[in-house]
This record gives structure tokens, C-alpha cells and sequence, in this order.
């Protein structure tokens, strides 16, 4: 069989029932995208198919050989993070990273289906969406955290999606810790 | 080796006269880019050439024996290397450092005890061959219904004894405000999101497995004891893990099962548990039915507490979910009770799962706190600092710091806690009815024995090495911010290394004292290599000045890479606890507020927003803390709304052993939460002076939610979780 994914040319020969996330994890090499599940339940595997997100564990590889796949290591690499690996970086959007790539391809995916207009369930008007909080949180849902970084997550995609935040920016917060680390400190 | 154990406190000298000010800082995480870019590689990655598949079978019933197990059909796929079983290493279940469980049994302790290996050149045929794999079974008499089962109340597992301090039934009888509620949690997994996996290769006699584990020093042994092997020809590697929350503590029979299957094959061999295996092979924490009494006099000042509990544990369980842990020093009061009963059952194990005690033992005492509140008509912030106690009140002790009374007086100031609350069910905004409710939180500090190495190498920069493990707590980033703030570097110059048990023992990651312990360790290290610097550089200790690689002392000023010298300085590091450590009582302390919001025609339940405000001594990592702090309070959110392991008692079977139906929290379930430390160096609790944050966050969140939600409706739910259901019939009419 042959695939394409992240722009290069793959030929493997996976057993019939593998998924397309045990094509790239076992069969190419390419770890970064994760099985939390294997259930379409956590989002771990999360990559980008043809530009669409897709729970990778719950899609056979057998039926994407003509298709463009998106993996995490096709977002970004060490030293050339894509502005929402950046962002994870610096909001803290992670702890123990296990659901990070899925989190960071849903994040692109997710985008873009803002851009073009696509409502969700926490749409006021679903003919012309916001992009705030409620937002991403509800766009974001199908991907579990257990270490629950969500603030952070929203944080990050909030600064790279230009959303309206809610409540205090990340900003005011920072800025209201160190305050609060100088005011208390017990030397 | 520079040792400090806690004998006396501690106050090292080089990192208050630091000039780098790094320590604290709120950091990015240093592997962070290989985080978000998938490069970091766990336990089921990084595979060596030529690995096999393994999948694991386990019994189909929940009691009785094993008359036998046909493994034909399964060998007799194409693609299926080995089926072994009957080997007399295999365990019925986890290992860990205190105790072995049975091997080889024919016993059958719970559904989906594990009795065989499957071996195959791809996943899908090894799990494919295990469904083929047929166990005979003679029926027992089960016990999966944990209310139905006689309790044992002289129970002789756990490590909380039993307290019984005055009498407490007396008090009860005698004093005019009295409050005697029972409260009940259900079963919670620890649901880390990797899969407890392992790799295993052996070399010769020599065996190496990448693990998911939390505390690798400890598996390294318990390993090389369950396999009857010396420990130094195991070796066990974890750079990375995808969470643990207590599960991953001990070690999984997948990991000796994969080592025997590696030796049986051959080959390497890996194994990870699919999640609705998870539930049966790793342990849970038990659900908990606590009673809950408080005697207080007409202003509030409790004369009497009792917190007496049941909860349940297979017949090969060791582990008794220690309930009262977190109340044990929270509040006065003379009479005090404190015991937690045991029911044997036919399930898989209970154990440790993040904050054991606090986590559940704080929806019981916290509730009922908020429950005396009101019945006392007092302030629920009020109440608990009439009862803040001046030392431990169940040990005498005096408390190493304790700033309890700040969290609440900062968290009400940061919330706008009003100066009266509304009555409950009052507050309504459209069909949301709104409420405020606030909790305790306490966890117990510990500071375990542990080691680090640090190298100052030839080029300046420094290298930090020890078997602890990152669990998504920051342990890298700390243990570089630490050495780089003793040593005058910028944590650009620090490199770490974990997860490797060749390297120095260390605590591992378990009940929080993995940090402070390692970090400790580092200075203590770090002490030795500031010595030999003084000495190259003609000084005392206390006169070298260190910053962004240049130390300076007496008008001259040097490059570390000159001092060096070409060869590197070593130095070890330990620490443990000590005398100080037993003569002081020793927590983590905060403050939980919330506002939920909970439909009147659903019953649907919203936090709006919550804030915390923690006593954690010193902050290693601002942001790191502030993100486990938010963590465990997103795990309150979830226990008090959703989480709920659910036993068929007619089988044994978990109902709901996946993320469909074991409802973790979402994104759209959690808020913007705000945190905030007050950070008081403990110098009794351990050198680097930090005390425990990983478990704090969970300490007493729920509660507060739970009495958030309670004011804003009125109606009193004491089963845990608060779900629609039990709110509906009590909501005012719509």
C-alpha cells in the first residue's frame, strides 16, 4: 500500500484491520501521534486528513492511500514550532504531553473550520459563529486531558486564534501571580 | 556524598545567596518542544528491531477457580508466535515495594485477573488470538456487591491506625449542636492517558524495560523479586510519562508478563493495556461510605469529630484507602475518632489513586463543615477559623508552617466572598440558579529519601542525573532550575536526566514528595561543587558570587569553564527525612471558592468560576505549580460531577470501564481557574524548603463545589457525584 503524509511518500504492507494510527506508530516510525484509547474516545490520536481533523484509531489505512495525512511531526519540529506548538509552550497548555500532539492537530483543524464559518454547539448564531472562550472549549471537548490543562490549552489557541477572552487575559493572570508572589513572599 | 537528612531544619546557604533567580520562576517546561511536537517517546515507543506484540487474557468470570485453559485455537492463528501460560512468574496482579501478589494461582481474586500471554507478530492477531484463548472455570460464591458484604472492623492492612481520642460518643451525647451525616463516593480510576505499557529485551541475563511508571528505582526491584533475579541485572527506563495519578506507582502484571514473554520468544515484546483492560488490571480507588460527626459548642468551636469509614479491597489487596488522613490535623476539637473499616470483595484491587484520603475524605469532612455552617448559622469561612488549631490536634505537634487562616482571608478577599451568604436556592438568573460555596484543603508532606548527581562539566554547563521520573509535574524544568540557581546558570546551561534506573535513586513521583526530595538532593549536591569551586578560587564558600556562568569572589572573576579545568566536578547529593521531620507536623494547605450555576429545568451543574489559594512553601515553578494546583482542581470538578465507577454486581464487571462512560473532565467542563500561593520556605520539611503540591489541588475541591451547589439550590446531596438526578426532584419549581 502507499501513503502520503506529511508531504512524503510511504509504501508498507499493514495488516488489513491496522488503523492508520498503528500504520504511523508501528509500522513507519511516526510515535508522535498517540493511542490513549484506541475508542475514538480521548482524541490522542488526532491528525489531519485531507486538512480534516480525524480520530486516526477509529479510520482503517487501507482507505486513505490516496489521501493527504497530517501527523504532529508534519505540524512542526524542534527549533520550527508552528505558532500553536509555541503557544502549548509557553501557556503551559500540557503536563504530561501524552495528549498533546492530538490537542495541537484538533487545534489546527479546529481553526480552520472557524475560518470557514462552522457552527458548534455553543454557537449563538449559526450562520455567523463567535470565536471566544465557550468556543474553543466546546470545539476542543473531544480531546481528553487527564492532567486537565484545559485553561492553558484555551489560553494558547485563544492567542493564535485571535479570540475574544474571557474573563482575565493570560496577561492580567500572569501579571496578578508575580504581584501576588511579591506581596507575600515570607523570606 | 554531601547528606542532610532532617534531623535539624534546613536552610542552605546557597540559595538564598543565589544571584541567578531562577528558582520559582515560572519557566517554560524544558522538554516542552519535545512535547508539543511529538518527539518525546514513551514506554511503548522507541522500539528495539525484531519486537513481538503481546496481549494478555484474563479470567471471564469474577470468582472461583481455574480448572483450566485451552490455548489451541489461539496458537493455531497465523502470525501468533507463542501463547504461554502456566508459567510460575506470573502474577495475579500488581507488584509493588511492600508487597508481591499471588503468582501462578489458580484463585480466581476478580474478573480479568490475567492467566495468559499472547504473543504475535502484529497487535491486531495478538488481540485477536487472546479472544480465542478459552479459561475454564469453576464457580465460586462472589462478593461484588460491597454493600452486601460483612465489614471488618479491626481491619489489619493500610497505614493510616487508628486514632481515639476522648470519647467521642459522650461529647455527641452531651453537647447542644451536634451534626452526624454519611457521605458516600464511588470507585475512581486514575485514568492516566497513556496506557500502562511496557517494552522488555533481554541481553544475555540482563533485562531492560521501558515502563510506564512512576517511581522506576522501586519496579527496578520489585521486578528483579517477582522474577527472582538479582535487581542490579534489571534495568528500568521511563524518560517520559503519560500521566500516573497513583496508578502507575506500583508495578503492572503487564510489565512482568512482558518480561517473561521477551524471555520466552526471545525477542523484545511489548504490551499495552487497551483501556477497558485498564480497569481490571490497574487498581481504582474504592468507593467510600463515611460517617461524619462533629460536636460543637453554641459558637462553633468543635468539642468532638469523628470520621469513620468503610471501604473495600480484594483478598490479595494490601491497601486500605486512608479516608481521615486529611482530617486528622484539620480541625481542634479533644474527642476525636478516626478508623476506617474494611469489606472483602471480588474485585480488582484498590489502591492509591492521586491524594489517597484527602481526595474523597475531604467531599465527606468538608461537606459536613459546610453543613454545621448553616446550622449554626455562622459564616462557613468563619466556622473553620474558629476552629484552626495552634498544633497538630491528634499529635501535639506543633506544624512546621501553617498559613491556613491567610488562604481563606486571601481567597474570600480574590473571590469577593460576601460579607453575608445568600440563602441557599435564593440567587437565580433565568432558569440558572446560582451559588457560592467554599472548601479546606489539607495534604500531608512528606520527604522521602532521595539522591541526585550533578556534573559541572568541562564547558561550564552543568548535567543533573537521578531516576526520578516527570509525570507531567515539571520535574525536569525544577531540578534544572534548582541546580542552575545554586550553580549561577540559566537553565539553558542545565541538562537533565531522568528516568533511568542506573542513575541515583530517587523518591520517584508518589504522594508529592518528588520534588521536594529530588530538588533537595540537587543542592545538597550542588553544596559539594560550590566547596571545590571555593577552593579553586582561593575563597570561602560564602564569599562566591555566581551568575550566567562567572563566579567572582574577592575582586576576581572567572568562568565556570575555566575553573573547571577540563575535568568535570561530580558530586552526589542526599537527603531524607529525620528527627525534625517526626517532631513537626507537616501539610500543604489552601483554600477552595466557587460559583456554580445549576439549571432549574435540568438540574445540569456549571462551575463558573473557581480559585484557590495554596500554602505550598517554597514555589519551585510558578507556572508548573499553578498548573497541577489547576489540575487537581479540575479532578474535584469532575469527582464532584461526573467520575463514578460503576460494578455490575451481578458480575463483577465495571460497567463503564472507558472514557465514553467514565466521564474525566472535558474542556467545556472547566473554567478559567485562578491560583494563588503564599510561599513560606518550610525549613523542617526538606533542604529546598517545598512542600507538596501534585495532590493538593484535588484536597477539598470537590466539596466546594459540591456546597456551591447546594447554595445555589438547596438541596443537599451527599451521594457523590452530584449528578442531575438526585438534584431534579429537590429544584424549585421552574
Amino acid at each position: 500500500m502507499h501513503f502520503t503524509i506529511n508531504g512524503q511518500s510511504y509504501d508498507a504492507e499493514p495488516d488489513i484491520r491496522t488503523s492508520v494510527l498503528d500504520l504511523c506508530r508501528e509500522h513507519l516510525g511516526l510515535t508522535g501521534s498517540k493511542k490513549g484509547c484506541d475508542h475514538g474516545q480521548c482524541g490522542a490520536c488526532t491528525v489531519l486528513i485531507n486538512g480534516r481533523r480525524v480520530n486516526s484509531c477509529l479510520t482503517l489505512a487501507v482507505m486513505h492511500q490516496d489521501d493527504e495525512i497530517t501527523t504532529i511531526e508534519g505540524i512542526g519540529q524542534p527549533g520550527n514550532l508552528h505558532a500553536l506548538q509555541d503557544a502549548f509552550v509557553r501557556h503551559d497548555g500540557y503536563q504530561c504531553g501524552y495528549c498533546t500532539p492530538g490537542q495541537i492537530c484538533s487545534a489546527v483543524g479546529m481553526l480552520d473550520e472557524v475560518k470557514k464559518g462552522w457552527a458548534s454547539h455553543a454557537s449563538g448564531d449559526l450562520t455567523d459563529p463567535k470565536f471566544d472562550d465557550a468556543e474553543i472549549s466546546e470545539r476542543m471537548s473531544g480531546n481528553l486531558c487527564r492532567c486537565a490543562a484545559y485553561p492553558n490549552i484555551v489560553d494558547a489557541i485563544r492567542e493564535v486564534g485571535g479570540a475574544e477572552p474571557a474573563g482575565r487575559t493570560a496577561d492580567e493572570k500572569d501579571a496578578a501571580m508575580e504581584a501576588n508572589a511579591r506581596g507575600e513572599l515570607v523570606a | 556524598m554531601n547528606e542532610h537528612v532532617m534531623d535539624v531544619a534546613c536552610r542552605p546557604a546557597g540559595l538564598d545567596r543565589s544571584k541567578q533567580g531562577v528558582l520559582g520562576l515560572g519557566l517554560d517546561r524544558i522538554e516542552g518542544p519535545a512535547k508539543v511536537t511529538g518527539v518525546a517517546d514513551y514506554a511503548y515507543e522507541a522500539t528495539p528491531d525484531g519486537i513481538a506484540y503481546a496481549a494478555i487474557v484474563g479470567t471471564p468470570v469474577g470468582s472461583g477457580r481455574i480448572l483450566g485453559i485451552d490455548v489451541r485455537a489461539a496458537e493455531a492463528l497465523p502470525g501468533v508466535i507463542a501463547v504461554i501460560q502456566g508459567d510460575p512468574r506470573m502474577p495475579a496482579g500488581e507488584s509493588n515495594s511492600r508487597a508481591l501478589p499471588k503468582f501462578d494461582t489458580d484463585v480466581i481474586l476478580h474478573l480479568g485477573q490475567p492467566v495468559a500471554i499472547v504473543v504475535a507478530e502484529d497487535q491486531a492477531i495478538a488481540r485477536d488470538a487472546a479472544a480465542l484463548v478459552v479459561v475454564r472455570t469453576e464457580a465460586g460464591e462472589d462478593r461484588f456487591d460491597v454493600e452486601a458484604q460483612p465489614v471488618d472492623t479491626k481491619p489489619e492492612i493500610g497505614f493510616l491506625p487508628p486514632v481515639d481520642k476522648g470519647d467521642l460518643d459522650a461529647v455527641m451525647a452531651d453537647t447542644a449542636v451536634t451534626l452526624d451525616r454519611t457521605y458516600t463516593t464511588p470507585v475512581h480510576f486514575p485514568a492516566a492517558l497513556e496506557p500502562h505499557a511496557t517494552t522488555a529485551w533481554w541481553e544475555g541475563d540482563r533485562l531492560t524495560v521501558r515502563t510506564s511508571n512512576q517511581v522506576i528505582g522501586g519496579a527496578r526491584k520489585t521486578i528483579a523479586k517477582a522474577l527472582k533475579i538479582d535487581a542490579d541485572k534489571v534495568r528500568a527506563l521511563a524518560p517520559y510519562v503519560g500521566g500516573g495519578f497513583g496508578g502507575k506507582t506500583g508495578v503492572g502484571a503487564e510489565a512482568i508478563l512482558a518480561a517473561i514473554a521477551a524471555e520466552v520468544v526471545g525477542r523484545p515484546v511489548k504490551i499495552a493495556l487497551p483501556r477497558r483492560q485498564t480497569a481490571y488490571m490497574v487498581h481504582h480507588r474504592s468507593h467510600t461510605i463515611q460517617r461524619v460527626r462533629i460536636a460543637a459548642d453554641e459558637h462553633g468551636v468543635i468539642l468532638g469529630m469523628g470520621h469513620e469509614s468503610v471501604v473495600a479491597q480484594n483478598d490479595d489487596g494490601e491497601f486500605l484507602e486512608p479516608v481521615p488522613f486529611g482530617t486528622l490535623p484539620l480541625y481542634r476539637g479533644d474527642a476525636r475518632r478516626f478508623k476506617t473499616d474494611l469489606v472483602r470483595v471480588d474485585l480488582p484491587a484498590s489502591g492509591a489513586v492521586r491524594a489517597p484520603g484527602e481526595a474523597v475524605g475531604t467531599f465527606g469532612v468538608e461537606c459536613a463543615m459546610d453543613e454545621l455552617a448553616e446550622q449554626l448559622g455562622i459564616d462557613p469561612i468563619e466556622l473553620r477559623r474558629r476552629n484552626e488549631p495552634e498544633t497538630d490536634p491528634v499529635s501535639g505537634k506543633p506544624f512546621s508552617t501553617r498559613r491556613m487562616l491567610d488562604c481563606y482571608t486571601q481567597g474570600a478577599e480574590r473571590f469577593g466572598w460576601p460579607a453575608s451568604v445568600p440563602a441557599p436556592g435564593s440567587v437565580r438568573e433565568g432558569e440558572w440558579l446560582v451559588g457560592i460555596g467554599m472548601a479546606a484543603s489539607l495534604r500531608g508532606n512528606f520527604t522521602v529519601e532521595a539522591q541526585a548527581r550533578v556534573r559541572l562539566e568541562a564547558d561550564g554547563r552543568a548535567t543533573v542525573e537521578c531516576d526520578m521520573t516527570d509525570i507531567g509535574t515539571g520535574t525536569y524544568t525544577i531540578l534544572a532550575q534548582t541546580a542552575g540557581e545554586m550553580l549561577g546558570l540559566p537553565v539553558s546551561d542545565v541538562t537533565v536526566r531522568l528516568g533511568d534506573s542506573d542513575l541515583p535513586a530517587s523518591a520517584g513521583s508518589g504522594g508529592s514528595f518528588g520534588a521536594g526530595s529530588a530538588c533537595s538532593a540537587v543542592v545538597l549536591a550542588c553544596e559539594d561543587i560550590l566547596g571545590e569551586l571555593a577552593l579553586r578560587m582561593n575563597a570561602a564558600p560564602e564569599d562566591l558570587s555566581l551568575h550566567d556562568g562567572c563566579v567572582s569572589a574577592g575582586g576576581r572573576s572567572v568562568t565556570l569553564a575555566d575553573l573547571v579545568r577540563g575535568e568535570p566536578i561530580v558530586a552526589m547529593g542526599k537527603t531524607g527525612p529525620g528527627a525534625e521531620s517526626k517532631r513537626t507536623s507537616q501539610a500543604s494547605h489552601g483554600a477552595h471558592f466557587v460559583e456554580v450555576a445549576v439549571n432549574a429545568v435540568t438540574g445540569e451543574t456549571r462551575v463558573r468560576r473557581m480559585l484557590g489559594v495554596f500554602d505550598v512553601g517554597r514555589v519551585l515553578n510558578r507556572k508548573t505549580a499553578t498548573s497541577q494546583i489547576t489540575g487537581g482542581m479540575a479532578w474535584g470538578i469532575a469527582y464532584a460531577l461526573s467520575e463514578e465507577g460503576i460494578v455490575d454486581t451481578r458480575t463483577g464487571a465495571f460497567v463503564n470501564p472507558d472514557f465514553g462512560e467514565y466521564h474525566v473532565a472535558v474542556n467545556a467542563d472547566i473554567p478559567q481557574l485562578e491560583v494563588h500561593f503564599i510561599e513560606e520556605i518550610d525549613t523542617s520539611a526538606n533542604p529546598v524548603g517545598a512542600k507538596g503540591v501534585g495532590e493538593l489541588g484535588i484536597s477539598g475541591a470537590g466539596a466546594a463545589v459540591a456546597n456551591a451547589i447546594y447554595n445555589a439550590t438547596g438541596v443537599r446531596v451527599r451521594d457523590f457525584p452530584v449528578t442531575l438526578d438526585k438534584l431534579l426532584a429537590g429544584l424549585p419549581a421552574v
